[in-house]
């Protein structure tokens, strides 16, 4: 247990070092730890092996051009991003209202024959149900989401 | 010792200057001022950037990915507690998306395609081994290993050694103390470690 947690000392001390973030009196408990165990020496030169190569595994720059437009990017996703909510509520409005016409107009309308009258009230009245229950499922799904708290 | 004394409270003095600033921006943008928005954007551009191709390793998604983060944030900047670092916060948003996204991937771009071999093989040559195969089996060793990591493992890497972050910067970023840093840091190099060496051969590194 006692080594266990000399060893994670040695560890956390290691990161330190290799990183250059150790202080003058946890840099002096370092080089006791490597000047007094092999082992730990050997350690610390692959962990400093390791650090070089990501350190120096940069990532391309981008084009200019990619930081001059950037901003612009995101501004057009904010505004495309509102107009279609308002797009999307105006387009739920005009759904609902031209429904709520038509089944009128079928049910008022004389001339419509009685089976043509009721395939179109099934017809509207399945969509109904299937709109609902989509609705409802999402909702469901959110609640039991496990990762509903991650930001989609 | 005067001298670095007056560097550092240089330093603090402009950090306090800059977060006052900040705060004032966030200020605005709260009131709906997309062109405050816009000095934040361009502010924390690069690095959000850079930190989302540390994840994802494609261009084109760490764009996207960003740029989305600072969309999500501009929607919910109201709820945002002007007393705290903004790229603290807006660091949340980002890696969640990132996360999410590395869930659902599998079949995205390869990883880490985006990454200058040209560094690795340099490093490659000066530790002798001149031989071009085992240059290109240790770069793609590298990013194999990379994206074969956790994203919680991926993320102290990107952090410490592709952006550069003090272990303080890192604590700040991720909300955790400093040795909670260090140990994550240890376990995510022990693991890339592991995997290089299966990948390539004992003692490599």
């Amino acid at each position: 247990m006692m080594m266990q947690s000399e060893k994670d000392r040695f560890h956390i001390l290691l990161m330190g070092a290799i990183d250059g973030e150790l202080s003058e009196n946890e840099n002096r408990e370092f080089e006791q730890f490597i000047n007094n165990t092999p082992e730990y020496q050997k350690e610390f030169k692959q962990y400093k092996k390791l650090k070089e190569v990501t350190t120096h595994m940069r990532p391309k720059s981008p084009p200019v051009e990619v930081w001059d437009t950037y901003w612009m990017m995101v501004y057009n996703k904010i505004e495309r991003g509102i107009g279609w909510l308002l797009f999307t509520i105006g387009s739920v409005i005009l759904l609902t209202y031209g429904g709520f016409k038509l089944v009128e107009s079928v049910v008022s309308n004389p001339d419509l024959l009685w089976i043509v009258k009721g395939g179109i009230l099934l017809l509207m009245g399945g969509l109904s149900v299937l709109l609902v229950s989509v609705i409802r499922e999402r909702m469901f799904t959110y609640k039991k989401d496990p990762y509903k708290e991650v930001i989609r | 010792m005067a001298a670095a004394d007056s560097i550092s409270t240089t330093n603090l003095s402009r950090q306090a200057f800059d977060f006052k600033e900040e705060k004032e921006t966030i200020i605005k943008c709260q009131n709906g001022d997309k062109q405050a928005f816009g000095i934040l954007v361009k502010k924390y551009m690069q690095r959000s950037y850079y930190i989302a191709l540390g994840f994802i390793g494609s261009h084109e998604n760490a764009l996207d990915l960003s740029q989305e983060a600072f969309v999500k944030a501009f929607r919910a900047i109201k709820r945002f507690d002007v007393d705290k670092r903004f790229f603290t916060w807006y660091y949340q948003i980002l890696r969640n998306l990132c996360f999410n996204f590395l869930r659902d991937r599998a079949k995205h771009a390869r990883p880490f395609s985006e990454f200058d071999d040209h560094e690795i093989n340099r490093i490659r040559e000066d530790s002798a081994a001149s031989d071009d195969v085992e240059r290109e089996e240790l770069v793609s060793a590298v990013r194999q290993a990379l994206s074969e990591l956790k994203p919680k493992d991926q993320e102290i890497i990107v952090l410490k050694d592709f952006q550069d972050l003090s272990y303080k910067e890192i604590a700040e970023v991720l909300d955790c103390p400093i040795g909670t840093v260090m140990s994550r840091l240890y376990y995510a190099r022990a693991t890339l470690k592991t995997k290089l060496e299966r990948m390539l051969y004992d003692d490599a590194i």
